[in-house]
């Protein structure tokens, strides 16, 4: 540790900046979930003030919720994003392991290839990418949407699982390969287990962009059945644009979820970002 | 146990199996990833070099750029997207990145308490969807709302007051602000978790030799965590030529007024999609895409082979 200490007035000086900046961050959100919670006229007369007895009113969440399929939209991004992770967390495993664990012709340039979509964007290659759904009929599906998010997380979820597997010990592999174990049962029951929580860290970084897309949703998917969260909050707000209430209820509604994983998972999501290096 | 290990290293030897599992562990993910991301990248690269030519798809060369480049109608729409989209990211590489490097700064300051709580509250925007920030944003700054008057007002600035989203002059400026109170925790954590590992000894050394402080910064640490600002440098290059929600969000695939925050990004889904009386044009539409492709290979490569070699990495 440095032993230099900041003095007081330094160190009152960063808190301020720091403060400051928290506000500045959070703000919109408290602000927008305050408001969500107030009728109408309190909205425009007291944004500020914190909703009394008298301005309480829940007026916008009953008409987000009788308007909009609110829990279908919350369903659909579900089923996507829990199957897309699945998907990319057992394939990339796989291939991760593959990679790391054998010599075998092709093993740098098969790595190089599967890495490649770390830098280019899935999208730049939509125009296919919706033409082949068309072709094979799978237009307005959510297999459509959970496809491409698989893709989108494999390079990612590759790269980071065989760095991690390159430490799971040889000698563990080894006395397991001496005791019989296929090289199946090495992967899942010897080496699964030991990078668990490199796969959390993985999902984490996976799961925020696939549920916060709307590129995908609104090319892939635009119809009312398969609309994701984020898609259908877009929709129901453009729709509803003049109608306060509502507006402010659909946007807490989407963030509310969010906020509670973010809270329950900060620490996890931010370890993996600084890998290791927050003490 | 090290035969083992030499015979697994092997490959030439002739007599062992072959070695089905590997294909096993790689085929699914190869399959997944070459079928929905690779060959639709290629197929869109190829797309740009055909278009439709008595209804038939015919190949025509580099004609649909020359089009995009200059032919009257796509031109002048190009070429604006193409700066707003250069605007766009020299706004992020001068307000996100330096705000990026003093948040870590503050925060890497040890024994520093409440770090953890700023920390998780300044990049709690980060995972937020464009489309509830965009919303949020465009409530905030509308006048009706007057919210944004409101605080102005308090520091004696009200008359300063504008609808800034609606004005062609300052809504990209607007936009692109917005995306940086977005954005901003990436550079915050990758740097911050740079500077967490420069060695304490370093550190120490320059203290010994009285290079404290600001000078500290400034000679000992910015240049240790260069790396991860080139890093984050090409996240937000990658990234913004790659942007779309947001704009679609705040300002509608037209990215209004009057097209001042069109960016390659809804240039492309207005292209290829259609919007209202435009029809889609899947040609043109890879066109851009291809466009996209090769600014961004652009950027990727000077980072890998320019900018990241050249960077002296310092081991530890």
């Amino acid at each position: 540790m440095s032993k230099a200490r900041l003095s007081p007035l330094r160190s009152g000086f960063v808190h301020l900046a720091l403060a400051g900046y928290t506000v500045v961050a959070l703000f919109p959100v408290v602000l927008t979930i305050l408001n969500s919670l107030k009728d109408k006229n309190a909205i425009f007369r007291t944004p500020l003030a914190l909703p009394t007895a008298e301005t309480f009113s829940l007026i916008g969440y009953t008409t987000v919720l009788k308007q909009g399929d609110f829990v279908g939209y919350f369903q659909n991004s579900l089923i996507v994003t829990v199957i897309s992770i699945f998907f990319a967390l057992l394939f990339g495993a796989m291939a991760a392991f593959a990679l790391s664990e054998y010599r075998f012709r092709g093993n740098m340039l098969m790595g190089l290839y599967l890495a490649i979509g770390i830098m280019i964007p899935i999208r730049l290659g939509t125009v296919a990418i919706l033409q082949g759904m068309v072709a094979a009929g799978l237009v307005n599906t959510l297999t459509a949407l959970i496809l491409v998010y698989t893709a989108q997380g494999l390079p990612l979820a590759i790269f980071i699982l065989s760095e991690f597997m390159r430490t799971v010990s040889d000698d563990l592999k080894n006395a397991g390969r001496i005791d019989g174990l296929s090289e199946y049962a090495i992967f899942f029951r010897l080496v699964l287990p030991l990078v668990r929580p490199a796969m959390a860290t993985v999902a984490v970084f996976t799961m925020i962009p696939i549920w916060n897309d709307l590129w995908f949703p609104l090319i892939l998917a635009p119809g009312e059945a398969t609309k994701t969260v984020t898609l259908g909050s877009q929709v129901f707000i453009g729709q509803f644009v003049t109608n306060w209430n509502a507006v402010l209820a659909a946007l807490s509604l989407a963030i509310f979820p969010v906020l509670v994983l973010y809270v329950i998972f900060s620490r996890q999501l931010i370890r993996g970002i600084t890998a290791g290096a927050v003490k | 146990m090290s035969s083992a290990i030499s015979s697994e290293d092997n490959i030439q030897s002739s007599a062992r199996p072959r070695r089905w599992h590997i294909l096993v562990f790689l085929l699914p993910a190869f399959i997944v990833y070459s079928a929905v991301m690779i060959l639709p990248l290629i197929e869109t690269l190829r797309l740009s070099l055909y278009n439709t030519v008595d209804g038939q798809s015919t190949f025509v060369g580099l004609a649909n750029f020359q089009v995009l480049f200059g032919e009257e109608r796509w031109a002048a729409d190009f070429w604006r997207a193409l700066k707003n989209n250069f605007i766009f990211f020299a706004i992020h590489m001068l307000v996100q990145n330096p705000l990026g490097i003093a948040l870590a700064a503050m925060l890497s300051i040890p024994k520093l308490r409440l770090a953890t709580f700023y920390r998780t509250a300044i990049f709690m925007p980060t995972i937020l969807s464009f489309v509830i920030v965009g919303f949020i944003w465009k409530l905030i700054l509308s006048p009706i709302w007057g919210i944004t008057p409101f605080f102005m007002d308090l520091v004696g600035l009200k008359a300063f007051f504008a609808p800034w989203l609606g004005r062609p002059g300052s809504a990209l400026i607007a936009v692109s602000l917005i995306s940086v109170w977005q954005n901003v925790g990436i550079p915050m954590m990758l740097i911050y978790a740079a500077l967490l590992n420069i060695p304490d000894e370093v550190i120490e050394a320059a203290e010994c030799d009285g290079v404290t402080g600001w000078s500290q910064f400034w000679k000992i640490k910015l240049p240790l965590v260069l790396p991860a600002i080139g890093m984050v440098s090409i996240l937000t290059f990658v990234g913004n030529f790659n942007a779309f929600d947001l704009i679609y969000t705040v300002q509608g695939a037209l990215a209004g007024p009057d097209g001042a925050t069109d960016i390659l990004g809804t240039l492309l889904y207005r292209t290829f999609f259609g919007f209202q009386l435009q029809l889609g044009d899947r040609s043109m539409g890879a066109t851009i895409a291809t466009v996209m492709f090769l600014i961004i290979l652009a950027g990727v490569s000077l980072y890998l082979f320019g900018i990241q070699r050249r960077v002296r990495r310092y081991q530890f």
